[in-house]
């Protein structure tokens, strides 16, 4: 009943066309990002925005920037944590060598250089497909991390290698740095995300998304109605690389505030690849949820006993979490093997024949 | 549903649990401790004696004493997984009640430092992190007493020395590093190469990828430059696998040095006889010879309120969680002292505790540590204090100290720390320089 478009009539292509065409979901969609922007920097402690928010927008950046390239185009990466890496390192380097840029078109820059070795990286995807290509990712993420570790230019020659994000200000704001306030940062965070949301969800609507899509469905089909492969794969992996790269700058400069390879390595990159499993392959919202389900689980887990005054030893409440994590991913892959995202639309659907279901 | 009864059955779990936890519960206002530890992971067997070596030793402060001047000690622990993301989260949740926290990681560490001033709260790494931090004019908030690890080197490269015969005898002497890639390892690095030079030894720097199961081609090496030293920088699994392959290609052990996370019973009882032989640097004696010990098992252990086994008193690691205990509690007891506290002391005040601390043998001999441990003074500049390193040699049954205590090589160290202090202190983190005249 509430979430029942009869009346919306569209008159134009327009309005047909619209990313929302059915008016609740705009005033939820408005309503949600307006309230991710005034909500949390007001009522929200640091504990939150630092441990919870901040960590989660840059996961759904990266996430985002996976489900482009493996839920739309279909080009399974484990690379994610190498692309990450090279956000991260680029960003430092220019932000350090160019005091004066300004920090936004410090990540902008990074992105792209983690955009041009995810397209060097992705060239073996003409060749190779499914499980080769994702072990050939594989290698980009070993080398990537290798290279960082091994060569002394990439932190400055810092002894300890690790790199530091530096005091950057956006509009005279602190937004990196030790004294950026978390809530700059979150905004910081929440802008890029924002932004970038919305560009994918128009991305992946045109052409460049359903070309994508062809691929993803049969390569063969797609490239005899007229669908260039060569183009079409390095594109994804450009732009997924993209996303990745300004998702690893995000993590040392916004979050971290410094790190080493080891924040990078292929862990980080099973967990973009779980929270898009999770959320849901192809699928914008997908991304968000997933990466809401992956970093929130482990802190909700952690702090429950506590706020029921049940003093767990720390192992053994680890342990716990652990199984129950991973519980919880098996449960969802049995019951909603098409993720998150899938469950959201079943809701929707429901909700729009409420209540009365025939 | 599978995972409603799941739930259910965790929860029984955690019920029937919960009153094993070894939290104290203080009554009344206390000092509060956050302890960042690791009891799973890859990292478990080194974190463990040392999270209990903490526990045990603030529950004999508590028990014993009623706490440091009649004020009990909480503390709550965190488990990080030794994963920097995690120790962040901890950090953020638990450094609204702290005064001060030991993240017992150089990840870590490297995080929360630029994190400390703002929120007041003191970082003690003790015996790892940033080197650079040792200069306190640059790093207030941030303690690495008793000693650094590019002290630990110079000791090493001293106790070498003192082995062949002298420094000179140094001379075209093949010395390798086999580190930990990760801050931590690097750390040795660069003193090392300073040393080299001016001492004219060969040094060859080997790196292993984390987590350090897979050491072959490193060990191939090795064979190929034949060394006349090893100085091992591992942590966790790596030091089991680097003293197995050392004895699997029939090294030397005796001339094989681990740091001080280098030489613990866990990293020598997997190779078994193969280990027999093999050093480590340290700063405080092994064994549960002392009186402290005793004090711990009256006191705690036949209360039943022990974190680990008996057995394990006066293992490396439970006897360094003890000590970093000791020098946490006897940095507040000096900040009380000075502002003449009966409740627990604020951000300011420890760090002003520990900055000024002085522990002396008198003061050791009161705590049952005599002998466990070098007198300490730090100082406004000398984040680092003025701590000793020994030799550890394992017998095959246990590590048994087998050197003088060394001094450091301080003239060589100090000013690339503080040249170190500079750029990543002063440009990086855009920390002024204090002034530690002013200081009181």
């Amino acid at each position: 009943m509430i979430y029942r478009e009869a009346g919306q009539f569209k008159t134009t292509y327009a309005a047909d066309q619209a990313i929302f065409p059915i008016l609740q979901d705009r005033i939820f969609v408005a309503l949600a990002v307006v309230g991710a922007f005034v909500i949390p920097v007001r009522f929200a402690n640091e504990y939150w925005l630092q441990a919870v928010l901040i960590p989660f927008l840059i996961y759904a950046l990266a996430a985002l920037g996976l489900n482009l390239l493996t839920g739309y185009a279909g080009q399974l990466s484990l690379g994610t944590g190498g692309f990450m890496a090279v956000g991260a390192y680029s960003a430092f380097k220019l932000a350090s060598a160019f005091p004066a840029l300004n920090i936004v078109l410090v990540f902008l820059l990074s992105g792209l250089v983690a955009a041009l070795v995810g397209v060097v990286f992705g060239i073996p995807s003409l060749r190779i497909k499914g499980f080769y290509l994702a072990v050939a990712t594989l290698a980009a993420q070993f080398f990537l991390i290798w290279l960082f570790n091994k060569v002394g230019w990439f932190v400055n020659y810092a002894p300890s290698g690790t790199i530091t994000a530096p005091p950057r200000t956006v509009f005279g704001v602190m937004v990196t740095g030790p004294d950026a306030a978390a809530g700059a940062r979150y905004v910081a965070a929440l802008a890029f995300v924002a932004v970038f949301a919305l560009i994918a969800k128009n991305l992946v609507r045109g052409r460049v998304g359903r070309s994508w899509m062809a691929i993803r469905d049969r390569d063969i089909a797609a490239e005899i109605i007229g669908v260039r492969p060569l183009r079409t794969k390095l594109l994804a992996f450009a732009i997924s690389s993209f996303y990745c790269g300004i998702a690893g700058a995000e993590l040392v400069f916004l979050y971290l505030g410094s790190a080493e390879t080891l924040a990078f390595d292929i862990n980080l990159s099973f967990l973009v690849l779980f929270m898009v499993i999770i959320g849901g392959l192809g699928s914008v919202l997908g991304s968000f949820l997933g990466a809401a389900f992956i970093v929130l689980v482990p802190i909700f887990l952690t702090n429950v006993p506590h706020t029921v005054g049940l003093n767990l030893p720390v192992a053994l409440a680890k342990q716990i979490e652990l199984m129950i994590f991973g519980g919880l991913i098996l449960f969802f892959l049995i019951v909603e093997p098409h993720g998150l995202a899938r469950l959201w639309q079943i809701t929707k659907e429901k909700l729009r024949l409420w209540p009365f279901p025939h | 549903m599978i995972s409603k009864r799941f739930v259910v059955v965790a929860v029984a779990l955690a019920l029937a649990l919960g009153p094993l936890a070894s939290a104290v519960l203080a009554q009344g206002p206390s000092i509060f401790i956050p302890l960042l530890v690791y009891r799973t992971g890859p990292y478990a067997p080194s974190g463990i004696p040392n999270a209990n070596g903490f526990q045990d030793y603030f529950n004999l402060l508590n028990e014993r004493d009623g706490g440091i001047n009649g004020v009990k000690i909480a503390v709550e622990e965190c488990e990080t997984q030794y994963d920097t993301k995690q120790g962040v989260e901890c950090y953020e949740r638990l450094k609204s009640k702290a005064v001060l926290i030991n993240p017992y990681s150089t990840g870590i560490t490297y995080q929360l430092i630029p994190k400390a001033p703002g929120d007041k709260v003191v970082v003690h790494s003790m015996g790892y992190g940033m080197t650079a931090s040792a200069d306190g004019r640059y790093f207030p908030w941030v303690f690495n007493f008793p000693m650094t690890y590019w002290s630990q080197a110079s000791s090493f490269v001293k106790y070498v020395g003192a082995q062949e015969g002298g420094l000179e005898k140094l001379k075209g002497k093949k010395i390798v590093h086999i580190f930990h890639n990760s801050p931590y390892g690097k750390e040795a690095n660069p003193t090392l190469e300073t040393l080299a030079k001016a001492h004219g030894f060969e040094l060859t720097l080997l790196a292993v990828d984390h987590p350090g199961q897979e050491q072959k081609a490193t060990w191939l090496q090795v064979r190929r430059i034949n060394p006349d030293w090893i100085y091992l920088s591992g942590w966790g699994v790596m030091n089991g696998v680097a003293v197995k392959e050392a004895a699997g290609i029939g090294y030397k052990m005796d001339r094989l040095v681990g740091n001080w996370w280098s030489g613990s019973e866990s990293d020598v009882i997997p190779a078994g006889d193969g280990a027999k032989g093999y050093k480590s640097m340290t700063f405080h004696a092994p064994g549960a010879g002392f009186k402290v010990h005793q004090d711990v098992i009256k006191h705690v252990y036949d209360k039943g309120k022990g974190a680990a086994k008996k057995e394990a008193l006066g293992e490396v690691y439970h006897n360094r969680g003890m000590i970093n205990a000791m020098l946490n509690a006897e940095a507040i007891r000096t900040a009380m002292a000075k502002y003449n506290l009966k409740t627990a002391p604020t951000g300011e005040q420890v760090r002003w505790g520990f900055e000024n601390l002085d522990l002396t043998e008198a003061q050791l001999d009161k705590l049952g540590m005599k002998g466990m441990i070098r007198p300490l003074k730090v100082s406004c500049e000398n984040h680092e204090g003025n701590g000793l390193a020994a030799v550890q040699q394992w017998d095959g049954k246990q590590w048994k100290v087998v050197s003088d205590w060394i001094e450091p090589m301080r003239n060589v160290v100090r000013p690339k720390l503080e040249e170190a202090a500079v750029q990543e202190g002063g440009e990086k983190l855009k920390y002024a320089k204090r002034d530690c005249s002013k200081e009181k």
